[in-house]
């Protein structure tokens, strides 16, 4: 099977190709059931793939199939080559399995849209550029799918483009991700001109002869990049904007999918960070820094999707800090960990939203508990997962990735354990708000606040209500791995869990805390019982009662003013700039240029353009002037030579 | 296979009154020739006026085999080495079969596309395939000929038969108008071309090629004026054929005036034609003397760089902007021809190569979109066809992408090449003047990419949003849609959209200029009669177009076989 690796790829791409030509004709729901086949039959191509690389020994448990040149330029030689190894094998197993489920859950979500199959086709080359990005062999082919993600990002966004607010989302999250892939673009220049290659194998062969500040500098303006596409402070606020997409895009890209491209970089280029401490450092302060701010803010944001889109920040954060510490397989699983819950909580806010008609404010919810049983014990699940609340997935990924930061970075740590008592506490502000309490949705429907599907739904009022089983399959399965994803990864229990997995590709790179096992059952009972305590206390606030102007100060609502930081640092001088250019440089200097200019052709250039004028004559007349020329310079070769 | 040895051997060769010519040598030469007399000789048999579609099948038979000639070549040249054939006229080599494959491929193409226009128009007469055969194979005689006489020889085959053909449409008089300026220039610099070959003659004692490269490296000329001149005029009849400025003034009228197929045959197989001649006369025969030419080549191609790309700015008639923009990818070309190595020749071949393509492709909707009479060029046909006609629409936005040089095509990896060929040669400031008009380049093509995804009827405030796709590609996107810009137009505009992004994200196309043109765009008014009515595709122009599109993209993606292609063909060469 390792032979078909690139079927992984061609399937979400045939798909594309036929949702592009005959999308309009399959139309609702037909096209997107056919999306759904093509990303299900890809997720059942890397579980072959998966099988046959779990038969090859662990040390040589890599397979690079190159297709074909793709650049042959002389000294630049990129091939289309994909890899497979244990970390890009797990990455495609999770993107083509949430993938899946995620299409099967918009068939219904989209239903009535006026442009569903516009939507599946944007999604079917989403999973394709993802896949490209993942298992791509070298930096540009990277970059290649880097780009085709950001694209899909921005049509989706703005997906109802003709809302103004979806529209200026999708900019902002395109100028946003330029800023990192100019820090990506310069890293690639970098590496080419140093090493002469951009293939990851041969980089990372030839890193010993290209100096500790060149590797310091690559890695940097690489984690820039990452900074963009994983939303890290500062470059986070486009991602909050993002939520003006369908939630299924949310779930997908901007929550399991495409944020977590940064780390996966961060991972594929590992013996870079090893070879530069202090790039591992500022990844790593990064991280728990963006873990810590977008923790404050999710905590009093009152749009529900708003949370999520915070909360993604922040979990980002830990696994950006996973990966400075140098436990890249903590960072793994952390992002498969957060693909589930955050998925399923995506999926189940987009539930909510459906069933109380296009209603995203939290305020304006309440006790849903009783009209959406299944949605809410699914959300309860995530609810926990993401909390870290022992068994479930999110206590030991989230665990694995502090006690690696407690042993490194000590400092780094109590900014994690502050940001995860921040963690339990939005959560859980959000569950209680949503589906404990009071039924406020009465009082106030039918008008929703940010409306997030445009049209389709009866809007008709009645009690919210379940959604259909496309949407709440995807529900079911997500909480089962929510609930069990613990298995992946025990501590006590080494063989066969994902970090021996991906060990091989990490190899000395891997930070060793070598604990103690009291110290790690130390760490896990705090990790816990500041699970607990944040629970806890959101409960008792919240689910009574859901005005407490105290605690949702205008700052942290604000998200620190970030956006009006840069609109005062950048927005406004730009601003001004482009006055100037246009009052000042464009009047005086371009005008004066182009009146120059003119003023050159008609004082000195009447002649020539007389000459194109349509008479032989002229035309005859401009190759004599033309010959005369050359021979005029030859007779100068003549003279000097 | 080098040079020198072979050159020894040209010079054993005993020489004979009459020389033993080897037939196979040029059969795709005298296929092509043996084609054009046969349909001749078929029309003058049948008592009636012979049938449209007769004439088709013969030429396309007749491109096929010389296609299949080729290549077949192609092999043989690849295991039993280069040679020069019929007393050192005639070079068979992995250049010249290279020459008379394109040569043979955009014959195939034009004559799919021609076979519609010949029906819509009523011209009748298989005289268009006739004509269009033996000026593609003078072309071939060009790549082919190994002396200069051969060369002049073949250059006149190709142009009288294209004077002939840019005047074939009698119904138009522009058609006639732009035969008489083609012919009358035409025969100028034809003149100047064979005064050239008679100064080299004088200075070196030879017009063979290899002959002549040899007396240049055995004897040191103190004053050689004589050569010197003879170069300048070979590269004034050479830069004519390419419409290199200042020699260009010609093609703008001409493209506009001929039958639409012609035109872009005229594009594909003139330029193949002379830039094979110029890169054998001067890379390999003066190469010893590049000091001397490269430096006009050099203002030959910054000339053109700057003057096609600027002046096709202001064009509305498409086919006068093709006309601008295809003198702007000759420069393109002629960075390869500076560049004066392997390196270089290889890259201009591929360039010649692909071109062939996507400029016949283009041509193809063009002629189709022209309607009966082949008028309708203006810019304001283009609107709206996208959603009228999306097929058609999508497939030009490729080949104008493709001719801009976005990546994923085949124009990108032409544009790369040449450019990395003239960075090598640490020709600096010609690479960075050539990207410079390549972004200046992607405004015009995304003009028309543009008007195409516009609604027709629209008025230009809501044209400006449309396509904020191409224009969200950079961060100078922004202001361009300020407001409420869609994210790829709707429907059908996706290819654009996705191309143009990836296109400004790797920073070939430079978002500023998407954005200029979307406001150059707003002041444009669609003919009313003209919206909402879809022209008839004719099933081979279709096929044309097909495979124009599939070979663009499809080796786009896939560059390594013609660029292995082309780099052989350097390899073998003489």
């Amino acid at each position: 099977m390792l032979h078909v690796t690139a079927l992984i790829i061609l399937l979400p791409l045939v798909g594309f190709a036929v949702q592009l030509f005959f999308g309009r004709r399959l139309a609702d729901p037909l096209a997107g059931a056919v999306a759904t086949i093509f990303v299900a039959a890809s997720f059942v191509v890397a579980v072959g793939v998966f099988v046959d690389l779990l038969g090859v020994h662990a040390a040589v448990r890599s397979f690079t199939q190159v297709l074909w040149t793709w650049l042959p330029v002389g000294g630049l030689h990129v091939d289309i080559g994909f890899t497979v190894d244990p970390l890009s094998m797990t990455m495609v197993l999770f993107v083509t399995g949430i993938s899946a489920l995620i299409h099967l859950y918009s068939i219904s979500y989209m239903r009535g849209d006026k442009d569903f199959p516009k939507f599946f086709l944007y999604l079917n080359l989403f999973v394709a550029s993802m896949l490209i990005l993942v298992l791509a062999d070298n930096l540009l082919l990277t970059f290649v799918g880097w780009e085709g993600v950001g694209t899909c990002s921005y049509w989706l966004i703005s997906f109802w483009f003709t809302r103004d607010s979806a529209a200026s989302a999708g900019k902002k999250a395109f100028v946003y991700n330029r800023i990192g892939d100019a820090g990506f673009l310069v890293a690639m220049f970098l590496t080419f001109e140093k090493v002469g290659s951009l293939n990851y194998s041969v980089i990372f062969s030839h890193l010993h002869e290209i100096g500790s500040g060149n590797i310091t500098a690559i890695a940097l303006l690489l984690f820039v990049g990452a900074v963009g596409k994983s939303a890290q402070i500062p470059l986070f606020p486009w991602l909050a904007d993002a939520m003006e997409g369908p939630t299924p895009v949310s779930a997908l890209i901007h929550a399991a999918t495409m944020v977590t491209a940064g780390v996966y970089l961060m991972c594929r280029i590992n013996p870079l960070l090893h070879a530069a401490p202090d790039a591992s450092l500022t990844v790593a302060s990064v991280g728990a820094a963006t873990a810590l701010v977008a923790g404050t803010i999710a905590a009093t944001q009152q749009d529900i999707k708003k949370v999520l889109a915070f909360s993604t920040v922040s979990q980002l954060g830990y696994m950006m800090l996973a990966v400075g510490t140098g436990a890249y397989e903590a960072a793994i699983f952390l992002m498969i960990a957060h693909a589930f819950y955050k998925g399923l909580l995506f999926l189940g806010a987009g539930s909510v939203i459906h069933g109380l008609h296009d209603n995203q404010d939290l305020k304006r919810m309440g006790n849903l508990r009783r009209y959406m049983k299944l949605t809410f014990w699914t959300f309860l699940v995530a609810t926990l997962a993401i909390a870290a609340v022992p068994p479930l997935v999110g206590f030991w990924a989230k665990g694995d990735v502090l006690d690696a930061a407690y042993a490194r970075y000590p400092v780094l740590w109590v900014v994690g354990i502050i940001a995860a008592l921040f963690t339990a506490y939005y959560i859980t502000r959000l569950t209680a708000l949503a589906f404990f309490g009071e039924d406020r949705w009465r009082d106030h429907r039918p008008h929703g606040v940010g409306s997030d599907v445009a049209g389709g739904h009866d809007a008709a009022a009645g009690p919210p209500h379940e959604s259909p089983w496309p949407m709440t399959v995807p529900l079911v399965v997500l909480a089962a791995c929510a609930f069990f994803g613990g298995v992946l990864s025990l501590p006590w229990y080494a063989k066969g869990t994902l970090l021996q997995w991906v060990d091989p590709v990490f190899g000395a790179n891997l930070y060793n805390a070598h604990q103690s096992a009291g110290m790690l059952w130390t760490l896990g009972v705090v990790d816990a019982v500041v699970a607990v305590i944040g629970v806890t206390v959101a409960y008792r606030i919240w689910a009574t009662r859901s005005e407490h102007p105290q605690l949702e100060p205008a700052f942290l609502q604000k998200a620190w003013y970030i956006n009006e930081a840069f609109d005062f640092a950048i927005g406004r001088p730009g601003t001004r700039l482009a006055a100037f250019t246009a009052t000042v440089v464009d009047n005086r200097v371009i005008d004066g240029a182009v009146n120059g200019v003119a003023a050159l052709v008609r004082g000195t250039g009447g002649a020539l353009r007389r000459v194109q004028s349509g008479y032989v004559r002229n035309y005859a007349l401009a190759i004599t002037v033309g010959i005369v020329a050359l021979l005029g310079f030859m007779v100068t070769r003549l003279w000097w030579s | 296979m080098s040079p020198s040895l072979l050159l020894g051997v040209a010079a054993a060769t005993p020489r004979f009154r009459t020389p033993h010519i080897d037939y196979l040598s040029i059969l795709p030469i005298l296929i092509m020739m043996g084609g054009a007399v046969a349909i001749v000789v078929v029309s003058s048999l049948v008592r009636r006026q012979l049938r449209t579609g007769v004439g088709t099948l013969l030429a396309i038979v007749t491109s096929l085999a010389a296609l299949g000639a080729s290549l077949t070549q192609w092999a043989d040249v690849a295991d039993h080495g280069a040679k020069v054939t019929i007393a050192g006229a005639v070079a068979y080599d992995g250049f010249s079969v290279f020459i008379q494959v394109t040569v043979s491929i955009a014959m195939l193409l034009t004559v799919l596309v021609g076979d519609g226009y010949l029906r819509r128009e009523d011209v009748g007469g298989p005289e268009l395939y006739v004509l269009a055969l033996l000026s593609a194979s003078g072309a071939m005689v060009m790549g082919s000929a190994n002396d200069l006489i051969v060369i002049f020889l073949g250059l006149e085959i190709m142009s009288i038969a294209l004077y002939v053909l840019a005047a074939f449409n009698h119904r138009r008089t522009e058609s006639g108008e732009a035969a008489l300026k083609y012919f009358i220039l035409g025969s100028f610099s034809s003149a100047i071309f064979v005064y050239g070959i008679a100064l080299v003659y004088g200075a070196t004692g030879s017009t063979n090629l290899p002959e002549i490269a040899d007396y240049l490296s055995k004897n040191v000329v103190a004053s050689n004026g004589v050569l010197l001149a003879g170069l300048a005029l070979l590269l004034v009849g050479f830069g004519f054929k390419i419409a290199a400025v200042p020699f260009h003034m010609w093609s703008p009228d001409v493209y506009q005036g001929a039958p639409s197929p012609v035109t872009g045959f005229m594009a594909a197989v003139a330029k193949a034609g002379a830039f094979a001649a110029l890169l054998r006369v001067f890379v390999s025969s003066f190469g010893a003397e590049r000091a001397d030419w490269q430096p006009i080549v050099w203002a030959l191609a910054i000339l053109s760089l700057v003057v096609g790309a600027v002046l096709a700015l202001s064009q509305r008639d498409v086919k006068r902007m093709l006309a601008y923009s295809s003198i702007n990818q000759a420069g393109f070309i002629l960075l390869g021809v500076q560049a004066a190595d392997g390196r270089g020749v290889a890259a201009s071949l591929y360039y010649v190569f692909v071109y062939t393509f996507m400029i016949i492709g283009t041509f193809a909707v063009v002629t189709v979109l022209a309607r009966t009479g082949d008028r309708g060029h203006d810019l304001s046909e283009y609107r709206g066809l996208a959603k009228r006609q999306p097929l058609l629409a999508g497939a030009l936005a490729i080949l104008l992408l493709a001719q801009a040089g976005v990546p994923f095509t085949t124009g990108f990896l032409a544009k790369f090449q040449v450019v990395a060929a003239a960075v090598d040669a640490h020709s600096y400031a010609l690479a960075a003047v050539a990207m410079a008009s390549g972004a200046i380049a992607a405004f015009f093509y995304l003009r028309v990419a543009i008007a195409m995804y516009s609604p027709a009827g629209a008025s230009g405030d809501d044209a400006s949003h449309e396509p904020a796709g191409a224009a969200g590609a950079g961060v100078g996107g922004e202001a361009g849609s300020a407001g409420s810009g869609s994210p790829a137009g709707s429907g059908m505009a996706d290819p654009v959209g996705a191309a143009g992004g990836r296109g400004g994200a790797v920073g070939v196309a430079a978002p500023g200029v998407a954005m200029l043109s979307l406001q150059v765009l707003t002041d444009e008014a669609p003919s009313p009669e003209v919206a909402g009515r879809t022209v008839p595709v004719p099933a081979l122009a279709a096929t044309a177009l097909g495979l124009a599109v599939a070979f663009t993209v499809v080796f786009g993606i896939v560059p390594a076989p013609i660029v292995d292609f082309a780099h052989r063909a350097t390899l073998l060469f003489l």
